[in-house]
């Protein structure tokens, strides 16, 4: 977005209907309904994370499909590190930027995000940038460091972890979307649209303690799921996940994979990041327990190039 | 009334020292910049000495400024500076608003000089033998911020988490909830007393604490007995109506005998408000031969002689020993006789202390236990010790793993430490100061008892000095190499085991540099590969 696009949007009151008189009908963000039946997944690859984002969203049937007029949506983007944007630990502050955007475009009343960080959480939403950005586009950052956020809940099928503290927001949000960072992950693997979920419980210590690839699949299976799934693959750390060490770890894909199920998601994002999808755990257990499907091929898939 | 313009500045001087210095131990969002922390606590006189006994630099100047101050003035540390003082001198004045106009009065009391100066000497004694202790107890800057750390903060914090919560039920977040970590009970005993003692003694007695208990009071007023300004009483304009004396807190002003005892003297500048007829003025010191009223220098009796001389003494013996005592404590690399014995396998060796801090010898050796840096600490992983130093060291910070775990970036406790305790680190060296090592025992470890992937604590490690290893089948176990390991305790926090956890830092009884993370070129994977591999 230019920055006179910037100043002109965020000096109306009218956010959302500023932004579209400004950039003018012919611009991604108005993207109606799809004239083609919307695709159950979109990957995208060869664009900046913004760009991408506005075509793999088109694709799916416009952000209409997923957020209503005057709804509360809750984004949680991977924000577990204190380090920059181009360190890939945590997601792209672009494409959290794009997609708060879209959600006010679409008609949502609030745009809430947070995340239960690793490292000390003020500093991980200022040097992740996803603070500045949010905010920006007119969401707000709701902070995830305290107990007092968190109420209990029963995981009904869960087989090891039967019960959660979950962020409130998360449980009384109308629409949530999951924005994880494809990494990888030195003990499951990989680290994607499940395991990002993590992030709004308060007790990650209890997932380690009994069977984390068992327990990332269990609260998979809770019946409040994100309700979309946008995974950031611009830039991927290829080794020393989840941290990472220093920017050598971090290679430029500039892919993107949206989905509505994110066991679908996370097989998609494990092949663009060349690991085979079945040997990664957590991704085979919330199969079998019937949270969503590693069979791409059963599904109507939006490929494109930028 | 008109207000005398030494005391209305007095005033305007001691609330700003008073309330800047506050803020920045009860800036719970951490809201103040880092570098404002060495401006306002750079007057500071056992900080900024003994930071200035570690960098042997003008750049401790600040107890310098003071002890000059001191030498020209009088105790101006101690009635603008000081934050404990000017408290007292806020209780003192409350304390008088609620009482009639007669019991508001002060009477002059004798010097309790074997006290006061007993303590000095004893703080001094052993400052010379490298110890902090009783600098540390006493030392009134520190004990402030302890008053302000436990006691003012939890209450400052306690009201935003209540405006906090009813703000957020209705969807805004601008404040937020912040936890402070439970500290053990006995952290709590020092400060209270010192603030139990502190408030009676300054609500009944005005600046009794100062002139009985504090040694910077007691060593301060020892230079005041010479310093070039000081109060004197003009006996022909006196007409012994005795405001002054009503009104000096310090209780120094003896009107039978005419004489102002300025060692005492906190120069609040009261007594000069206080007199219709200007007949107690603060004026130049001039020498004993040319004082043209000889007539109101009292004829001393024997034992008061001896007194002054003991004072003399003690101000000469005192001169010397901070200083001397500053320079042992900057030469001492001794081995710590406070480090727990290795008793039991999982137990820490050697408790770790900041980064930056040089040893365990320098920081227990520097600290004042003033709580700055644990207020200032984003990940609260600095925490007042309980024995981890021994008996000596209660309340001194400590790297404590199980509350937090040190922030590879941040090196912000380093930036706001005024004694020079923890020395002041560029972000960069700090992340391979190496303040302990990862010690990792297998048969604690989830991987090893459950037979499940874990990895929470290479998950965390910043520089990969602790990483994961095929283990049996799919499993992967954490393996540490030291060189990189900086001991910073995120593996330690993250690691799930209870009571004991699998994986612990030990600390370093001198911190040293660690290897830099290892960083070769990556390989790269998405060289032929397709775009959609599905």
């Amino acid at each position: 977005m230019k920055r006179r696009d910037f100043f002109l949007r965020t000096a109306g009151a009218g956010l959302g209907l500023s932004a579209v008189a400004s950039l003018g009908g012919l611009h991604p963000l108005m993207a109606g309904p799809a004239m083609a039946a919307a695709a159950d997944m979109a990957a995208v690859r060869g664009g900046e994370p913004n760009v991408m984002f506005d075509r793999a969203i088109a694709a799916m049937g416009g952000m209409g499909r997923f957020v209503k007029k005057g709804q509360k949506v809750v984004i949680k983007p991977n924000i577990g590190w204190d380090v920059p944007p181009d360190r890939a630990a945590n997601t792209n502050p672009l494409l959290v930027k794009r997609i708060v955007e879209h959600c006010f475009n679409a008609g949502a009343k609030e745009v809430l995000v947070f995340d239960n960080t690793c490292d000390a959480w003020t500093k991980c939403y200022r040097t992740s940038g996803i603070e500045k950005y949010v905010r920006e586009a007119g969401g707000k950052v709701v902070p995830g460091n305290t107990e007092g956020y968190y109420q209990e809940v029963e995981i009904r099928n869960g087989k090891k972890l039967k019960s959660a503290k979950v962020h409130e927001l998360y449980l009384a949000a109308d629409v949530i979307i999951d924005v994880p960072v494809l990494k990888n992950h030195e003990s499951t693997k990989l680290t994607i649209a499940m395991k990002n979920l993590m992030g709004v419980v308060w007790d990650r210590r209890y997932w380690h303690r009994n069977d984390l690839n068992q327990c990332i699949a269990d609260f998979a299976g809770f019946h409040r799921r994100p309700d979309l799934v946008v995974v950031d693959a611009y830039n991927v750390m290829m080794r020393h996940g989840p941290r990472g060490v220093s920017k050598s770890d971090v290679v430029n894909m500039k892919a993107q994979i949206v989905s509505t199920d994110m066991v679908a998601a996370d097989t998609a994002a494990a092949k663009m990041f060349g690991t085979d999808p079945a040997s990664i755990r957590y991704i085979r257990l919330a199969q079998e327990m019937g949270v969503g499907t590693m069979d791409l091929s059963s599904l109507n898939i939006s490929r494109i190039k930028i | 009334m008109k207000v005398h313009r030494l005391k209305i500045m007095r005033i305007v001087l001691s609330l700003f020292f008073l309330i800047v210095t506050s803020l920045l131990f009860l800036d719970y969002r951490r809201i103040i910049p880092d570098s404002w922390f060495h401006v306002i606590l750079s007057l500071q006189f056992v900080p900024s000495l003994l930071k200035f006994s570690t960098l042997l630099s003008l750049s401790a100047f600040g107890f310098l400024v003071v002890l000059i101050l001191s030498f020209l003035f009088g105790r101006i540390y101690c009635s603008t500076i000081c934050p404990l003082g000017i408290m007292q001198d806020v209780t003192a004045w409350l304390s008088r608003k609620t009482r009639s106009k007669k019991n508001r009065r002060y009477h002059h009391a004798k010097a309790h000089n074997i006290l006061r100066y007993s303590i000095l000497g004893i703080t001094v004694a052993a400052l010379l033998f490298g110890s902090t202790w009783l600098l540390l107890l006493l030392d009134p800057y520190s004990n402030y911020g302890r008053i302000m750390t436990y006691f003012l903060k939890p209450v400052v914090v306690g009201l935003n988490n209540v405006l906090a919560s009813l703000l957020q039920k209705k969807d805004i977040y601008t404040l937020y909830p912040v936890s402070i970590p439970a500290v053990k009970a006995a952290v709590y005993t020092v400060p209270g007393i010192i603030l139990v003692l502190t408030l009676w003694m300054s609500a009944s007695k005005g600046r009794l604490y100062c002139n009985t208990v504090c040694p910077v009071g007691a060593f301060l007023g020892l230079i005041s007995k010479v310093s070039l300004f000081h109060f004197r009483i003009n006996k022909t304009a006196c007409t012994s109506c005795r405001l002054c004396e009503f009104s000096c807190k310090s209780a120094c002003i003896d009107l039978k005998n005419m004489t102002v005892d300025n060692s005492r003297c906190v120069t609040c500048f009261d007594c000069l408000d206080s007199c219709n007829f200007g007949a107690i003025s603060y004026t130049v010191r001039k020498p004993a031969a040319s004082v043209k009223e000889p007539e109101l220098i009292p004829v001393t009796p024997a034992g008061k002689k001896k007194d002054f001389d003991a004072s003399k003494r003690a101000f000469l013996l005192g001169t010397v020993a901070f200083l001397a005592g500053a320079a042992r404590i900057s030469s001492a690399k001794e081995y710590p006789k406070n480090a727990r014995p290795t008793t039991i396998p999982e137990e820490k060796e050697f408790p770790v202390t900041p980064p930056g801090s040089i040893s365990i010898q320098h920081f227990t050796g520097h600290c004042t236990a003033c709580s700055l840096c644990i207020d200032a600490c984003p990940s609260d992983v600095l925490q007042p010790a309980f024995l981890q130093y021994g008996l000596a060291g209660l309340m001194q910070p400590v790297m404590d793993y199980h509350a937090g775990y040190c922030n590879y970036d941040c090196v912000r406790c380093t930036e706001v430490c005024p004694t020079g305790a923890i020395l002041p680190l560029e972000p960069e060296p700090k992340k391979l100061v190496q303040m302990g090592l990862a010690v990792f025992v297998k048969e604690s470890c989830v991987v090893y008892t459950d037979e499940t992937n874990c990895g929470a604590c290479a998950e965390h490690c910043p520089t990969k000095a602790v990483h994961m290893v095929p283990y049996k089948d799919d499993l992967v176990i954490p393996e540490t190499t030291d060189d990189i390991c900086i001991g910073c305790g995120a593996c330690e926090h993250a690691c799930p085991t209870e009571p004991f956890k699998a994986i612990y830092v030990n600390g370093k009884n001198i911190q040293s540099v660690a290897q830099k993370p290892k960083t070769e070129k990556l390989e790269n994977p998405l060289e032929n590969t397709e775009d959609f591999p599905f």
